[in-house]
């Protein structure tokens, strides 16, 4: 299927979004979007699906111009996007998910449960993966409920799947299985929207890019016409040099030492320090037990045994509180359900953190408020109408960074950071080293859990390794390598 | 899906709740003589008072993401404890502190059943509405107590009790009645809390996500219990107002006023999934339904056509909020 979008035009309220931003794809592609976080990718795809409805432009299906009013239609017509955030029912079954009002029936509204439990497998069969079609969607993991969601696509009969940052929550084996089933899917002539931040990806899958910058289309290449400078020039209209941003730092003393922490199946005898002024990455796969470690430093999830102390004293931390008050200021992985009052303001969001900081006593200060949000917005750069843009309408990247600079005004000691580029562009992420960095000098410890290999590697002094639940390795920075980590993430021995 | 910022939309949607009071009420004043008159709508406003009261306790509830079926029997119910202490010779200023404890204390209990015992606010607020009501009838063994005011002894006690209900200040040439003014002095009390604190915004933030606001720092236990407490403070107030006023008091008052107070604060546009709202909907929601009734009553038409009536613009007022 062919599809082509052209001249498209879209506001919201007074903010213009897509400026003649444009797009064309072409029968049994995968066809890279590229652009900074809020240059419109999502929005543009939004468009041309019914979910929004454009201010002006085109668009031809196969030569013939449409203009979906709803995803419904585009569905009907083999269009179907997997949202960033996906769109299922984690209290159903796998095969009810798939068939949801598209149910078999024996006539009367009766389902008939064994044609769809057949159609199901066979269906899943057909992508290649091994999911029971019978298993509860909340017990899969992220990477099973996206296979899914595609399954889902499938059976719409799709011709064109959007994808949306589908790899920003899988595992490096989830992913592989991913890239299998698209390929297979172009195969079988399929065509594929594939939006991402990770540059590897990009280069590894796809056949040609299309980049927007601020809601403009910059340009359409080949990927093997060029690399990744190229593409990060036209992201952002110039060159951002070394990804990872020097770090100068002499290390000082320790700042938090936990010793034998355990917690049910969750992990087991963890055990690593982190000093001022250093940042320790936590590589592991996902399910390896790092998220539920540092949610456990944090005081969210409940420890059976172990100690942690902040400099060299024993504290407990019951509650989050507790480990506010002795310094930890802690970014979750899930910035929609845990980091965000999603529905607030930007402004409501910095606030919220630094209560203290923005009153006098229990009475909020006008002034005080304005000027801590203004500096968040201005540190970090948020893309904005301003402090009371609703944080529900702010493209990914730049959720996280109001996630991060809720915190930062907090001046802790220790910072933990869960995924902290997950969904950020190539420049943003750069940006957010460089904040990680500028805390550091000033002497804050950091702790990075990372999926990303390269920022581990590239940004850690030492590095943990969490395999099942259990410590298997930590590294420092000069000895550690891709291999060894994925050797000790994997349960083996170097 | 899509969203305008800040155009006339916006501003109608925000206030829409003024907007219809606005025009409920010029409608009314133009075909009623009786209804623009000041006493008329001094006296609206004197008897939207206890709904108002309870509303805005409520709104605090609502937007932590919670509901308050007990304020109906927590209003009954601290009445009575006040009316038995009058009654049984204690000086009126003791019974009207140990009223608005006890209320302030039954709200606790249903915000302790919300957090730590896990309970759905809907639940939990049943179980103790039904409580409430059980204790009241099982105080006064179902008989009213009447003669409140004649009860007591002291001269001030006798002029603080009734003052409460009856009273009222000059203010220039109009006698505002004591409820009013009660009524617009927690408005401001709420609205101040609501907008101008910290805990204010914790409200907010557990109501809106209460994974994130526990993450931030935000003791959401304690906001949901000081909530609840707060509701039942305000029911307790009500009721004092209420027996102050028939001078006497009996088991079965305040049947049915959660659900006038629920409805306030959805014709006010607060979110029933918490997190979002205004007291000053509220307000308008109150006034609305104040308008209403005795507009209706004015206008000599059947109660039970009243009833009909109600529903009728809560469900327009609500709709009307979903097209945001
Ligand atoms: N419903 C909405 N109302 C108002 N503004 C919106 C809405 N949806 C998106 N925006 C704004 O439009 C811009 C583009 O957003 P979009 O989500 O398309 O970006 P994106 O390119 O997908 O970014 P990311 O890579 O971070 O996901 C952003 O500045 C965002 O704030
Ligand atoms: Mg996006």
């Amino acid at each position: 299927m062919n599809i082509e979008m052209k001249g498209i035009d879209k506001s919201f309220g007074s903010n213009q979004v897509l400026k003649n931003a444009g797009f064309l794809l072409k029968d049994g592609e995968i066809h890279a979007l590229m652009g900074e976080n809020g240059a419109g990718k999502s929005t543009l795809m939004k468009i041309l699906t019914g979910v929004y409805t454009k201010d002006a432009g085109t668009i031809w299906v196969d030569g013939k111009e449409v203009s979906f009013k709803n995803p419904q239609e585009a569905e009907k017509a083999g269009i179907v996007f997997i949202y960033q955030e996906l769109n299922v029912l984690f209290d159903l079954t796998v095969e009810e998910n798939l068939f949801i009002g598209k149910e078999l029936t024996k006539g009367f509204g009766i389902c008939n449960k064994k044609a769809m439990r057949a159609k199901a497998r066979e269906m899943m069969d057909k992508l290649g993966v091994k999911i029971p079609v019978t298993a509860t969607m909340s017990d899969l993991s992220v990477g099973q409920q996206q296979m899914v969601e595609i399954c889902k696509a499938l059976m719409a009969d799709a011709k064109v799947i959007i994808m949306d940052e589908p790899t920003a929550a899988l595992t490096v084996s989830e992913t592989r299985v991913l890239f299998d089933v698209i390929r297979n899917l172009q195969a079988k002539g399929v065509s594929i929207v594939y939006i991402s931040h990770r540059m590897e990806e990009i280069f590894e899958l796809c056949d040609r890019i299309t980049v927007l910058r601020d809601g403009e289309y910059v340009g359409t290449e080949n990927i093997q016409d060029i690399d990744l400078d190229h593409v990060v020039q036209m992201m952002i209209g110039r060159a951002i040099g070394e990804r990872f941003p020097k770090r100068n730092v002499t290390v000082g003393d320790e700042v938090l030492r936990v010793e034998g922490l355990s917690s049910g199946k969750l992990f087991h005898d963890v055990s690593f320090d982190v000093k001022a002024g250093e940042v320790v990455g936590v590589s592991g796969l996902m399910g390896a037990g790092r998220t539920e470690i540092m949610n456990a430093i944090f005081g969210n999830i409940h420890l059976d045994s172990g100690k942690i102390f902040m400099n060299g004293k024993e504290v407990k931390i019951k509650n989050p509180r507790q480990a506010i008050a002795a310094g930890i200021g802690f970014i979750t992985e899930d910035r929609k359900t845990e980091g965000l009052l999603l529905e607030k303001s930007i402004a409501e969001n910095i606030e919220i953190t630094n209560l203290p900081k923005v009153a006098n006593g229990f009475v909020l200060n006008k002034p005080k408020q304005r000027a801590v949000v203004k500096k968040g917005i201005e540190d970090f750069h948020i893309k904005c109408f301003g402090p009371d843009h609703e944080c529900n309408n702010l493209s990914g990247g730049n959720q996280q960074k109001v996630v991060l600079a809720k915190w930062i005004y907090t001046e802790p000691k220790l910072l933990i950071l869960d995924e902290p580029t997950r969904g950020v562009d190539i420049g943003a992420k750069k940006e957010i080293y460089t904040i990680i960095n500028e805390m550091t000098a000033k002497g804050v410890a950091v702790i990075m859990v990372s999926s990303e290999l390269p920022e581990v590697l590239g940004m850690s002094d030492r590095i943990v390794v969490v395999h099942e639940g259990r410590v298997t390795g930590i590294l420092n920075a000069a000895e550690a390598d891709q291999a060894k980590v994925m050797t000790l993430a994997t349960g083996g021995s170097l | 899906m899509e969203k305008t910022k800040k155009g006339w939309g916006h501003y109608f949607s925000e206030y829409a709740a003024f907007i219809a009071l606005l025009l409920l009420a010029v409608v009314l004043c133009c075909i009623s003589k009786e209804f623009r008159d000041v006493g008329n709508l001094l006296n609206l406003m004197r008897q939207a008072t206890f709904n108002g009261l309870i509303a805005f306790g409520m709104t605090c509830v609502i937007l932590s993401d919670g509901i308050d079926l007990s304020v109906g029997s927590t209003f009954a119910l601290s009445a009575i404890i006040a009316a038995e202490m009058i009654v049984s010779g204690l000086p009126a200023g003791l019974a009207i502190c140990a009223a608005l404890v006890v209320g302030t204390a039954l709200g606790a209990v249903s915000g302790v059943l919300v957090t730590k015992g896990r309970l759905q606010p809907f639940i939990a607020t049943l179980i103790t509405m039904t409580a409430y009501r059980g204790f009241a009838l099982i105080i006064t063994d179902g008989k009213p107590i009447s003669k409140l005011a004649s009860s007591i002894e002291s001269e001030f006690g006798a002029a603080l009790f009734a003052g409460l209900g009856k009273g009222a200040l000059k203010l220039g040439f109009i006698r505002v009645p004591v409820p009013v003014i009660i009524f617009l002095v927690s408005l401001a009390v709420f609205w101040f809390m609501l907008t101008k604190t910290t805990f204010g915004r914790k409200i907010y933030a557990t109501g809106s996500n209460i994974k994130c606001a526990n993450l931030v720092g935000v003791n959401t236990t304690k906001t949901k219990i000081i909530v609840y407490a707060i509701s039942g403070f305000m029911a307790a107030l009500a009721g004092l107002i209420m027996i102050s006023r028939v001078n006497s008091a009996q088991a079965t008052l305040g049947q049915g006023y959660e659900l006038d107070a629920i409805a306030a604060v959805a014709l006010g546009g607060t979110s029933m999934s918490g997190g979002r709202g205004k007291i000053l909907g509220t307000f308008a929601g109150v006034l609305i339904i104040a308008v209403l009734n005795n507009g209706m009553n004015i206008m000599g038409i059947n109660t039970y056509y009243q009833s009909v009536v109600k529903a009728v613009v809560i469900l327009i007022a609500v709709l009307a909020d979903h097209k945001r």
